[in-house]
């Protein structure tokens, strides 16, 4: 759709030579990597390290990677990892302290050094990390660590070449275009086997950092080739969320007889808490050494689907695995508006893939609505 | 060297301090008022809670339940329920703790000018309310009639004796007492604190319910309130949930569209009305 | 007592307001003016239940008395108040202790003076039921709470 963006166009030795400019101004480079039979997000050095010639099948509790005809250098979508494990680590220490006599000295933990590159980044993920954006920096209070990561962040965004099997980008209005929040977008264009990507400048630091690269032109031609490749995608997604007003279908369906369905399906394992990009629960952890002179606070990844996650005077307010995925894919889809308004989800259909047993929120969505009781929000 | 961060640097890092009295209120319950070192604590609002750690064990949401007129120490009524409440009771004077706060949305002290203000208190209730007793009775003439009703289990779980003593005998104050159930040698009222209502005059035009206690105790206290013709903005409960970060970012103490740390724990009733109605929400 | 004196404190109580004139009269005729001595027992457990009590002044505890653990108070009542429920039907009889704790004052109703005259006029036995039972929903609701034990472990 060409939005008068400056374009230009590489060729696989000029993303090699990206490559190698953002390491040379001191970024750590990240990108999509084969690795226990996934593509997942890992430093990378060179193009051989991405996932060439790589695609992956996904569905319901099914992901698998094939070989591609050709070598393209990113012809799949979304793996189990997610940027948010840069930006909102795992684990991140807060603050540890130290005992002198009766004195205690609290030490904050101070902001890592490193600052990122991230390569490969598809247009759902740039609307998962604007999502994260309004959570962590965009209330009363803010998240100094995902500051200093997010701050100084390069994104070089990939428009997807196709769609994946659970993916629902388009219905979610989140892609398949890349269209905010890069620095560089690329579209591999292929022809005859021979990989050139149309690149689009999406700020002064993209074009600073194109201008030290190879590169050429880029002609009508291939502005529409790409133009092309993304209505293609759009076409052909996995997945489509209904249209429909997803915060009061959900919140007025409290009730619904369907979550007592999905519940004798969802196992709580949390997979879809640990891929969904913009789950951001976090639980925090106390330790000591043995004499409790140096105790530290270590932030780690938390799941609703715990039984610890509500805990309260002696019980879990949530018990039952059905409160559990009501409160998941109601807090999703629904809360996320009141909360931050906007939804929480970007269909990048990770949850879907990554459920063991298959558990699809657009279908839930689908029966829930049209067979509304209504009871819930009155 | 203790390290004294300026409020705001990183609101998940605490401050130390000191424990500068300690007193027991009952088997389980224990009142610490403690010394920031570094910079003066904030000014708290009635309701509000800072989270305390306890070095090694954890951090838990403590409501402030001293006078937030008094200069000073942060007073707060903690009950030994999990590790990290009994570590906070067992530490000493001297000994140090960690602090965060204030957080939360604290009672509506600026609607209640010229109102029938009644304070409902279920158990450990008692203290997130003290504070709003002590402005009460401190700024008596802004109100019209004042009610404490404070419900207990049993004798030996009164909190405040002396306190409530000295508030019984004002005369601008109604203060009634109740406990679930009665021991040898108690001669005050027996009865859930709901059967302490008919004992006070309601005007449902006039009157602001405070409620904090037991999520069932407030249920309760609402039907009888609204039962009597109270509007369900004129009350106000006091919730709790799971709380880890007190900043809204952690997701534990969601109650569906609210978080409890920031947009509570204060809400007025109208506002949670359907909430509260839904099982394991 | 001057039986308007009577009538005047009859349609005083909360019990009984708004109470149809016609039926003040009627019911009226059923009732004294009792008082109780700190100490003294309106009712006593296994006793024929006669009276209606409505409560004008002071506070009685409802009582129960069990082997080795003496007389356990499980709900006070007061002014403006009433106890007995149990004469409203068979076999009319306490099923509770109830004791004064401070100087009562209180209407007392004869049981069989007022269902006799429900009997003959359901009109005034539909209204006095309207009165009972949700005096009767009121005290089972705040047992439930009681029993619920919300307040968790116990002190002692």
């Amino acid at each position: 759709m060409g939005i008068g963006r400056e374009q230009a166009i590489l060729t696989v030795a000029g993303v090699e030579a990206l490559l190698g400019a953002l390491r040379e101004r001191r970024y750590r480079v990240v990108g999509p990597t084969v690795r226990d039979q996934a593509i997942v997000y890992d430093d990378i050095e060179t193009v051989d390290d991405l996932p060439r010639g790589w695609t992956d099948e996904q569905d319901g509790g099914h992901y698998r990677l094939s070989r591609r005809d050709d070598d393209a250098l990113f012809g799949y979508v979304v793996g189990p990892h997610s940027w948010k494990r840069f930006l909102h680590p795992p684990r991140q220490r807060l603050w540890r302290s130290k005992r002198e006599g009766d004195d205690v000295e609290v030490i904050a933990e101070e902001a890592p050094p490193e600052r990122f590159a991230f390569i490969g980044v598809r247009a759902c993920e740039l609307h998962a990390i604007a999502i994260q954006d309004r959570v962590f920096l965009g209330g009363p209070f803010t998240d100094p660590h995902y500051r200093a990561r997010r701050e100084d962040a390069f994104f070089v965004a990939v428009n997807c070449g196709q769609a994946g099997g659970t993916c629902f980008c388009a219905s979610m209005n989140t892609g398949p275009k890349a269209e905010a929040g890069y620095d560089l977008a690329l579209t591999e264009l292929i022809e005859d086997g021979e990989g050139r990507f149309l690149v689009e400048v999406g700020s002064e630091a993209g074009r600073e950092v194109l201008d030290a690269l190879p590169h050429k032109e880029a002609s009508a031609a291939d502005t529409k080739a790409a133009d092309d490749i993304v209505a293609r995608t759009t076409a052909s997604m996995g997945r489509e969320m209904p249209d429909v007003d997803l915060h009061d279908l959900l919140l007025g369906n409290l009730e619904h007889p369907r979550w007592d369905e999905v519940a004798q399906r969802c196992l709580t394992c949390g997979n879809c808490t640990m891929v969904c990009p913009t789950c951001f629960c976090t639980a925090t952890e106390d330790s000591s050494d043995l004499t409790g002179a140096e105790t530290a606070r270590e932030r780690r990844w938390d799941s609703c689907f715990t039984m610890d996650f509500s805990y309260i005077h002696g019980g879990s307010v949530r018990q039952s695995g059905r409160s559990r995925y009501r409160q998941w894919m109601t807090h999703k889809l629904a809360t996320w508006f009141d909360q931050f308004g906007s939804s929480g989800c970007v269909g990048c259909g990770r949850c879907i893939t990554w459920c063991p047993v298959g558990i699809d929120i657009t279908e839930e969505v689908r029966a829930i609505r049209g067979t509304e009781t209504g009871e819930g929000r009155t | 060297m203790s390290d004294a961060r300026p409020a705001g640097h990183d609101p998940m890092v605490p401050q130390v301090a000191r424990v500068r009295r300690r007193r027991q209120d009952a088997p389980d319950v224990f009142t610490l008022e403690l010394e920031p070192e570094g910079a003066a604590a904030a000014a708290f609002a009635p309701g509000q809670f800072n989270m305390l750690t306890a070095f090694g064990v954890g951090e838990s949401a403590i409501s402030m339940s001293g006078d937030p007129a008094r200069k000073g120490g942060i007073v707060h009524t903690i009950r030994a329920v999990g590790s990290v409440s009994r570590a906070l009771t067992e530490l000493r004077r001297g000994d140090r703790l960690g602090l965060r706060g204030p957080f939360g949305v604290g009672w509506p002290m600026v609607d209640l000018d010229g109102k029938d203000v009644i304070v409902m208190a279920g158990g450990i209730g008692l203290a997130p309310l003290r504070p709003v007793i002590y402005r009460l009775l401190a700024e008596r003439e802004r109100f019209a009639d004042v009610a404490i009703l404070y419900g207990t289990r049993s004798p030996a779980d009164i909190l405040f004796r002396s306190e409530l003593e000295s508030w019984r005998q004002r005369l601008d104050v109604t203060l009634e007492v109740t406990v679930d159930h009665a021991a040898e040698g108690w001669h005050g009222h027996v009865g859930v604190v709901t059967t302490l209502l008919p004992r006070i005059r309601i005007d449902p035009e006039k009157v602001v319910a405070l409620l904090c206690g037991p999520e069932i105790m407030m249920r309760f206290a609402v039907q009888a309130l609204t039962s009597m013709g109270v509007a369900a903005e004129s009350i106000y409960v006091s919730m709790e949930r799971n709380m880890k970060c007190a900043i809204g970012l952690c997701g534990h103490c969601q109650f569906s569209p609210v978080f409890v740390c920031k947009d509570g724990p204060v809400f007025r009733y109208d506002r949670v009305r359907y909430l509260l109605a839904l099982k394991e929400l | 007592m001057a039986v308007t004196g009577l009538e005047h404190i009859v349609r005083e109580h909360p019990f009984f307001a708004g109470l149809d004139e016609a039926f003040v009269e009627l019911v009226v005729g059923c009732a004294k003016n009792v008082r109780f001595e700190p100490g003294a027992y309106l009712c006593r457990e296994g006793s024929p239940a006669d009276q209606l009590y409505l409560i004008r002044e002071g506070r009685v505890v409802l009582e129960i008395a069990a082997p080795g653990r003496g007389a356990i108070v499980f709900q006070t009542v007061g002014e403006g108040e009433i106890v007995g429920i149990s004469w409203l039907f068979p076999p009319y009889r306490w099923n509770y202790d109830v004791r004064a704790v401070e100087r009562v004052r209180a209407i007392s109703m004869d049981a069989t003076c007022l269902r006799d005259k429900c009997e003959a006029d359901h009109t005034l036995g539909y209204d006095v039921m309207k009165r009972l039972v949700p005096i009767l929903m009121q005290r089972l609701q705040a047992t439930r709470l009681q029993i619920l034990d919300v307040y968790g472990k116990p002190a002692a």
